[in-house]
């Protein structure tokens, strides 16, 4: 578990699965899953569409009755048997799913009116929450009179004010556009952290999967392939499925004699990288950044001849081939790069990676 | 190119035919009506004499039934119906809308052979009870009729107003804790009340009006759409048939506009 060092006591309840599965006409959306989320961790569900992570969040909040005989516990009470109008879970959705015939402050508060709380009691509890996520001034508009950004707040904030033992959100900020997006995943980050609340986010996202978990889980075909911290899921990612759709990765194929991938492609491109272990055929990765240019003494990695460079502002990426293998380089700005030129790069020993074949 | 004056060239046919046919013959039958030997206090002997009056009212409390009996079947249709597909959806909702094809005589005759003299209800408890049941003369026969080519309008009004209700709203409810009979109250029901005013609408003007079911039917009982056409044919009074007519025409206008302030405002 990590928390910021900031962090609000938790709130939330820790939830503990055990081989929750799912199959929808046959066909398997999720493989028996074991899933443990501790009280006030906010994890986020990372993979492509299809892969069943809206299925466990579903799962989880009890919107999908699970296959076979399985365990979701939320701190220890068994809740796999109560439907979800019991489960006491906050929920999020893509479309906001807000009520349209009640304004943005019964919208809050209508968690509570169901639960029978008092009409005074409700409008103050809505009236906070709204403060909370800077909606005070829309209280008593329609929710068609809101922007895209502020609904998604109206919903979180009426997903919050019942108090939930979790709260579940399912791509919260896939229907905003990219600049509100970036600015509201911090507000949401924020006031996760700052509710203290145990969360399951699930995106297809890697920035915004950066950005707000305490954890990512990648999924991949109907399996956790991979959860750990981001920085971790990044930087030592476990298999070639993680290490792409997180970033970007490139890959050097060639033998390795002596400890060391050695590619010549009798261009005047060559490679020479340290692999360690017995001579193999190996696929050795690493990132665009790992690379730096190749200065002074010592041996060069990598000599490469560039065919394209792009400027992106404080970097620049540059494509370039050795052996006729693409890579993809991503340096300073600063230093003068131009196509058909040959420019030589070391790579960071740290950074390579070599994963099992897959395929 | 659009100016004002092509605007209105557009528009010339429906106005030509609004003219023609609705506003012209509705100004003679003003005139009809007003003209008889009881001149304008034909529109008043709707109210005053007890014939016309419990006739009206029957059509109405007629009307109101059929309504109202139509949305809370098509209602309940709707929501299972939509958003769900099984084998034979396609099937089911084709049989579900087959009355549409029946004129009104036709549906008449099937209230007859369900609960007519000789009908199939009659027959079955003839054989269980020994009392031979006969509804289909009566306003309960009128209502089933009236009821049978009701549901499907109504049902394609409503059927495609659920099917774009967000399946995320009712989940939403549920996570925050509100029970069937709730989400149906606070969801579900606010979301279709467009679609269900207009399909009440329709419901009651078309049960208002309907003459071919009445014409089969009601033998012991007279709706306004049959007052009026025995006034004219067998009673040959014009100006009380013209005064029935406009008086009818009245009611289910006001309530067709009733309903469309309503669906737009809500």
């Amino acid at each position: 578990m990590t928390l910021t060092a900031n962090a609000a006591p938790p709130r939330g309840a820790a939830i503990t699965a055990r081989g929750l599965s799912k199959s929808f006409h046959g066909t398997t959306v999720l493989h028996p899953t074991d899933l443990h989320v501790p009280a006030g961790e906010i994890l986020v569900l990372l993979g492509p569409s299809g892969c069943g992570k809206t299925t466990l969040l579903r799962l989880i909040a009890g919107l999908e009755r699970p296959d076979g005989p399985d365990m979701l516990r939320f701190d220890g009470e068994d809740v796999s048997a109560l439907p979800i109008e019991r489960r006491n879970v906050g929920m999020v959705f893509q479309s906001y799913a807000l009520f349209p015939n009640m304004t943005v402050a019964e919208n809050v508060a209508y968690g509570l009116r169901v639960r029978g709380m008092p009409s005074a009691e409700r409008k103050a509890e809505a009236a906070r929450l709204l403060a909370l996520v800077g909606l005070e001034e829309h209280a008593g508009k329609r929710i068609t009179a809101i922007s895209g950004g502020q609904r998604q707040r109206c919903a979180l904030a009426r997903a919050l004010a019942i108090k939930p033992r979790v709260l579940l959100l399912d791509e919260p900020l896939a229907a905003l556009d990219a600049v509100l997006r970036e600015r509201l995943r911090a507000e949401i980050g924020l006031l996760l952290r700052e509710f203290g609340i145990t969360a399951v986010y699930v995106t297809h996202d890697q920035a915004e999967a950066m950005a707000i978990g305490d954890r990512i889980a990648v999924m991949q075909a109907g399996r956790i392939a991979q959860i750990d911290r981001p920085e971790v899921i990044y930087h030592r990612p476990r298999n070639d499925f993680v290490a792409d759709f997180v970033g970007t990765m490139n890959r050097l194929a060639g033998p390795v004699r002596e400890g060391r991938l050695i590619l010549d492609g009798g261009d005047e491109t060559r490679a020479d990288l340290p692999a360690g272990g017995p001579d193999r055929p190996a696929i050795l990765c690493f990132r665009p950044e790992a690379a730096r240019p190749h200065a002074g003494p010592g041996e060069e990695a990598i000599r490469a001849r560039i065919t394209a460079t792009t400027f992106f502002g404080a970097t620049q990426r540059l494509l370039v081939e050795v052996a006729g293998q693409p890579l993809r380089l991503d340096l300073p700005s600063g230093l003068a790069f131009s196509p058909g030129q040959l420019a030589a790069f070391t790579i960071e020993g740290a950074a390579l990676l070599e994963f099992p074949r897959t395929v | 190119m659009r100016t004002r004056r092509f605007d209105l060239l557009l528009i010339l046919p429906l106005a030509i035919f609004t003219l023609a046919f609705l506003l012209l013959p509705l100004a003679r039958l003003g005139v009809t009506a007003a003209g008889g030997e009881r001149g304008a206090m034909a529109f008043l002997a709707i109210l005053t004499e007890p014939r016309y009056r419990t006739s009206l009212i029957a059509t109405l409390l007629l009307a109101l039934a059929t309504t109202a009996a139509t949305l809370a079947i098509a209602t309940v249709a709707a929501q299972t119906l939509a958003n769900r597909r099984f084998p034979g959806r396609g099937l089911l909702l084709s049989l579900l809308t087959f009355p549409l094809a029946f004129p009104g005589v036709v549906v008449g005759f099937l209230v007859i052979l369900l609960g007519g003299r000789l009908g199939l209800v009659g027959s079955v408890t003839k054989a269980v009870a020994g009392t031979n049941v006969v509804f289909a003369y009566s306003l309960t026969g009128l209502f089933l009729g009236y009821l049978y080519f009701s549901v499907p309008r109504v049902l394609l009004t409503l059927l495609a107003a659920a099917e774009k209700l967000d399946p995320a709203l009712g989940e939403a409810a549920r996570s925050l804790g509100a029970g069937p009979l709730a989400i149906q109250r606070d969801v579900v029901l606010p979301a279709l009340f467009p679609a269900l005013y207009t399909g009440g609408a329709l419901c009651f003007a078309t049960a208002m009006g309907a003459f071919g079911t009445a014409f089969t039917l009601a033998t012991n009982v007279d709706v306004v759409p049959m007052l009026i056409y025995t006034e004219f044919t067998l009673a040959t009074n014009a100006a009380m048939a013209a005064a029935l007519s406009i008086a009818l025409g009245v009611v289910t206008w006001l309530a067709l506009m009733l309903a469309r302030l309503r669906a737009t405002g809500a």
